[in-house]
């Protein structure tokens, strides 16, 4: 058994230690806004939190997560209306959508270690979330007026 | 820890944690027992749990695209698969528009197959342009049927009566939708009637050109989207394949799953056996989780006897491709008039001649391909999945489970990317035979990104030459052109392909772009089919199809041509914009023909300064344009692209990118934005990040470790511009990609004057090129 809590309820797994936090999530918990892309930690479909940093959980054992707190974008905000993904309706960021609760799930710890980023900090940041739909050029500007609403600000947007 | 919530085996044990999760095991139960019928499973992407809503009381259904009920919802039916388009709000809002409903009022279910529907593809951009006449005929009815159920009501005419924002009203009288439906309406529609009811004209709609909350959205930012790779059925196992080495023709000798027994939740290994002959040579191994499906297959070990085209690369496949240009016996001729150039040639001052490549690209969809099939209840075969072609991929599974016609089902999900290819539905065939050779029982396949790939229908890689004749005054005279590749319409619905003026069958697919709106006097186009690559891999529709490709050596090309008599690449190519003879266009889809092409490529140029130089060292704006995807529904796009070359390392970088686009009416504006932006960076992304090879019989590159496609920090700005139109609305999920990669290497070669004349453009050709 393999404990760790998910949106803040406690969680116990029978599963093989090495079974990817991805699948436990998809499949144990049933949680399936969290999404399979590569597998290899390269396209950040599968981006949760854990103890709120941004984790691959396609590439991270469900064993390094023991004890853990994990959460998900279901999590992220209860009634979904985190300024992120305010941002991303009132700018219509999504297209397929597949990739965006990992795209999110990234900006929110984003935006907790740098609640001011620059242009070339969003680049930066996001860069690691592939989009297929291509939506790059709305995701960088949502995070750009989610960040501003963070920080209480208005924006012209 | 009293509070702790174990798994398994209570697996579902979570709705306060997951309502949704909890949904959808309720959805599966549905599934488990049978849906009362085919058509009856369907998915809303506005509603949390996927489910369509459902009507209140009777409901009043003027065509069998909507119905209105006594609460006056009006339920939209969308055939067309939803992937990022945005595409049943589009829709749905040319029916509500014609209509007068409330958009509020208003909702979406994409329906499953039913023959009923009748084409179920979404592909070729066509899903406005074919839906617009449809839909708004559906609409007017039900205007018309409230309207006349009212003056019966009322005892006014008809004519006195106004439908608008979902209320009905005349001469002081008022009723909603809902009122009118639970008072009975029996009004139905012929065909003909349907065709001859009165339209509103431009200046009427609400709803078409403005702004509207896009149905699919907002579930997209809360994970709430179903998409395929989420679709679950009680009881199901899980499947992971292993895949032989060559896309056709590999026979399995052997399989050992000696060591995969000790793997935790491994049931067994299936030897797939496929009628229909979509997969060969597959095996799929079944366990009771998808992790444990991929532990054990690394475990299992198959021996194959492989295919022929174990042995084949993509240099054999290009060299083939050249070797069938030169044989001018080869290929179809495209309608383009007047075909006879050789005469034209052989008296020709001057001729300039070009051959340009491009290599295999991958679709590499983010959603990886997945199926669920099993038998329900009712004994029909149920295939949950996302899909953009259903009805060619449904005699696929009839074969393949040996049953005939509805006896198989496709329930919509939402699909993780399509971009064509999920227009080809092959994936979903291995299911159905694992779960027919399980006697039903519920098997989800989701595929690793690497088999993907492996089995991916790639957009085949292409060789083109064009060759162009000028008199002694540097006219031109006469063009000739010949294009080759993998032809995915032969392979997969050779029914399609229409005959070129010498009776040879040709994929439009594979030729769209060739037959273009310049006037070069006598041309001839010529389409090739490389049957290498076809009996290589099974080429695929990669999003924008062959204007993708074609229009890079056709754009470059016309560049290249300027050039070389000394003309100026814009003037060159206005001036052979002339709308006369088949170039004037016809109504209503191509209405204005070549003059709407040259006011694109006008415009694009004065908007982003093409010409006028004030540009840093290395840096310049190159452009070009195209009719979209093809002359029966074009849509004009000018672009230009911005860029810098460094010299030192050969990089390329792309600083920003403008469209101008004439599709006729926008209907989405938001939408439409979206796509264009979505489509020119697609452009780029395969004009200088994608791009693989055959190698031994498959893409080289499986994963993104080497497979490279555009991130956000090598992400330009995007203008986009639309010309006001009221002209028949065009599709638009493709053209914008058309134009991008001959606008890059135009700019590359006005930024440092190398010529690149293969995709993708990478670093060391451009390297290269400048050594050279």
């Amino acid at each position: 058994m393999i404990e760790f809590s998910i949106n803040g309820r406690a969680v116990s797994v029978d599963v093989d230690p090495d079974t990817p936090l991805l699948w436990v999530i998809r499949d144990e918990v049933g949680l399936t806004g969290t999404k399979f892309g590569c597998g290899i930690g390269m396209c950040g479909a599968c981006t949760v939190h854990v103890g709120g940093r941004a984790t691959r959980s396609c590439i991270t054992p469900v064993s390094d997560v023991a004890g853990a707190e994990i959460t998900t974008i279901e999590g992220l905000d209860p009634a979904g209306e985190h300024p992120l993904q305010q941002a991303w309706r009132e700018l219509k960021v999504p297209q397929c959508g597949y990739c965006q609760s990992g795209q999110i799930m990234q900006a929110a710890a984003f935006l907790k270690d740098i609640p001011n980023p620059t242009d070339a900090d969003i680049d930066a940041v996001m860069t690691g979330n592939l989009c297929r739909c291509m939506t790059y050029n709305r995701i960088r500007e949502a995070v750009r007026e989610a960040a501003a609403a963070m920080r209480g600000e208005k924006t012209n947007g | 820890m009293a509070d702790t919530l174990h798994f398994p085996p209570h697996k579902r044990a979570l709705p306060d944690l997951s309502r949704r999760g909890f949904l959808v095991s309720l959805c599966a139960v549905g599934a488990v027992f049978g849906f009362p019928k085919p058509g009856a499973a369907a998915m809303d992407p506005a509603a949390p749990d996927g489910l369509p809503v459902a009507a209140v009381g009777a409901t009043y259904e003027p065509a069998i695209w909507y119905w209105i009920d006594t609460k006056g919802i009006v339920n939209v039916n969308i055939i067309r698969a939803e992937m990022g388009q945005h595409v049943g709000t589009a829709i749905a809002r040319i029916l509500a528009d014609e209509l007068g409903a409330n958009w509020d009022d208003v909702r979406i279910t994409h329906v499953d197959t039913d023959p009923k529907w009748g084409l179920m593809v979404t592909g070729g951009s066509w899903s406005v342009w074919q839906s617009w006449p449809v839909y708004r005929q559906a609409g007017a009815a039900g205007r018309v049927a409230l309207a006349e159920t009212a003056a019966l009501l009322w005892g006014v005419d008809a004519s006195e009566v106004s439908v608008a924002n979902g209320l009905v009203t005349a001469a002081g009288n008022s009723a909603s939708f809902g009122e009118l439906v639970a008072a009975g309406i029996t009004r139905s529609f012929t065909e003909d009637e349907l065709k001859a009811l009165p339209l509103k004209s431009a200046d009427e709609l609400t709803l078409v050109g403005k702004e509207v909350t896009a149905l699919d959205i907002a579930n997209k930012t809360t994970g709430a989207t179903i998409y395929g790779i989420d679709a679950q059925a009680e009881g199901m196992v899980h499947a992971v394949p292993l895949l032989p080495p060559t896309r056709y023709g590999s026979v399995i000798t052997a399989i050992d799953d000696s060591a995969a027994k000790s793997v935790k939740g491994y049931q067994q290994t299936l030897k797939l056996e496929d009628p229909s002959e979509t997969v060969q040579g597959w095996a799929m191994v079944i366990a009771d989780s998808h992790w444990a499906a991929v532990k054990a297959a690394k475990a299992v070990k198959v021996s194959w006897t492989p295919g022929p085209a174990a042995t084949v690369d993509e240099a054999q496949i290009q060299d083939y491709g050249r070797k069938l240009i030169a044989d001018e016996s080869t290929g179809a001729l495209l309608d383009t008039g007047d075909s006879n150039v050789d005469p034209v040639f052989a008296k020709a001052a001057d001729v300039f001649e070009a051959e340009y490549t491009t290599a295999s690209v991958l679709h590499f969809q983010l959603e990886p391909l997945n199926a669920l099939a099993f038998r329900n209840a009712a004994g029909v075969w149920e295939v949950h999945t996302g899909n953009q072609w259903q009805s060619l991929a449904l005699p696929w599974l009839q074969t393949a489970l040996g049953v005939g016609d509805g006896e198989v089902v496709m329930r919509s999900y939402m699909l993780g990317g399509g971009f064509g290819r999920r227009l080809n539905g092959d994936y979903a065939v291995p299911v159905a035979l694992a779960s027919k050779m399980l006697d039903g029982k519920p098997v989800k396949m989701v595929m690793s990104r690497e088999a993907d790939v492996a089995f991916d229908s790639l957009r085949a890689p292409s060789v083109q030459h064009l060759k162009m004749a000028f008199d002694a005054d540097k006219a031109v005279i006469a063009m000739d052109s010949a294009v080759t590749a993998g032809w995915p319409t032969k392979v997969m619905v050779p029914g399609f392909m229409p005959k070129g003026t010498n009776g040879e069958p040709y994929d439009p697919f594979a030729a769209d772009g060739l037959d273009h709106w310049y006037d070069v006097g006598a041309q001839r186009a010529r389409a090739i089919s490389n049957d290498l690559a076809e009996s290589t891999f099974r080429p695929g529709w990669l999003r924008s199809v062959s204007p993708g490709w074609i229009n890079f050596a056709v754009e470059s090309f016309m560049d290249e041509a300027a050039r070389h008599i000394g003309a100026d690449p814009l003037q060159f190519r206005l001036d052979h914009f002339r709308a006369t003879g088949r170039n004037a266009g016809e109504a209503p889809n191509a209405t204005g023909g070549a003059t709407r092409q040259a006011n694109v490529l006008r415009r694009v140029a004065e908007l982003s300064g093409y010409g006028k130089g004030g540009l840093p060292d290395d840096t310049a704006v190159g452009i070009a344009t195209t009719y979209g995807q093809s002359r029966s529904m074009p849509t004009w796009v000018g672009g230009a692209a911005q860029v810098h070359v460094d010299r030192a390392s050969g990089r390329v970088e792309v600083q920003k990118i403008w469209l101008v686009v004439d599709c006729g009416t926008v209907v989405d504006p938001n939408g439409a934005k979206a796509q264009c932006e979505g489509a020119a960076l697609w452009g780029l992304s395969m004009a200088l990040f994608e791009g693989t090879e055959i190698a031994a019989g498959l893409p080289r590159e499986r994963n993104l470790d080497s497979y490279t496609p555009l991130r956000m920090i090598d992400t330009p700005e995007v203008v986009v511009e639309f010309v006001e139109s009221t002209e028949v609305p065009t599709g638009l999920g493709e053209p914008g990609t058309t134009v991008v990669a001959p606008a890059i290497a135009n700019a590359i070669f006005e930024a440092v004057g190398v010529r690149m004349r293969h995709l993708p453009i990478t670093p060391a050709e451009v390297l290269a090129a400048l050594a050279g």
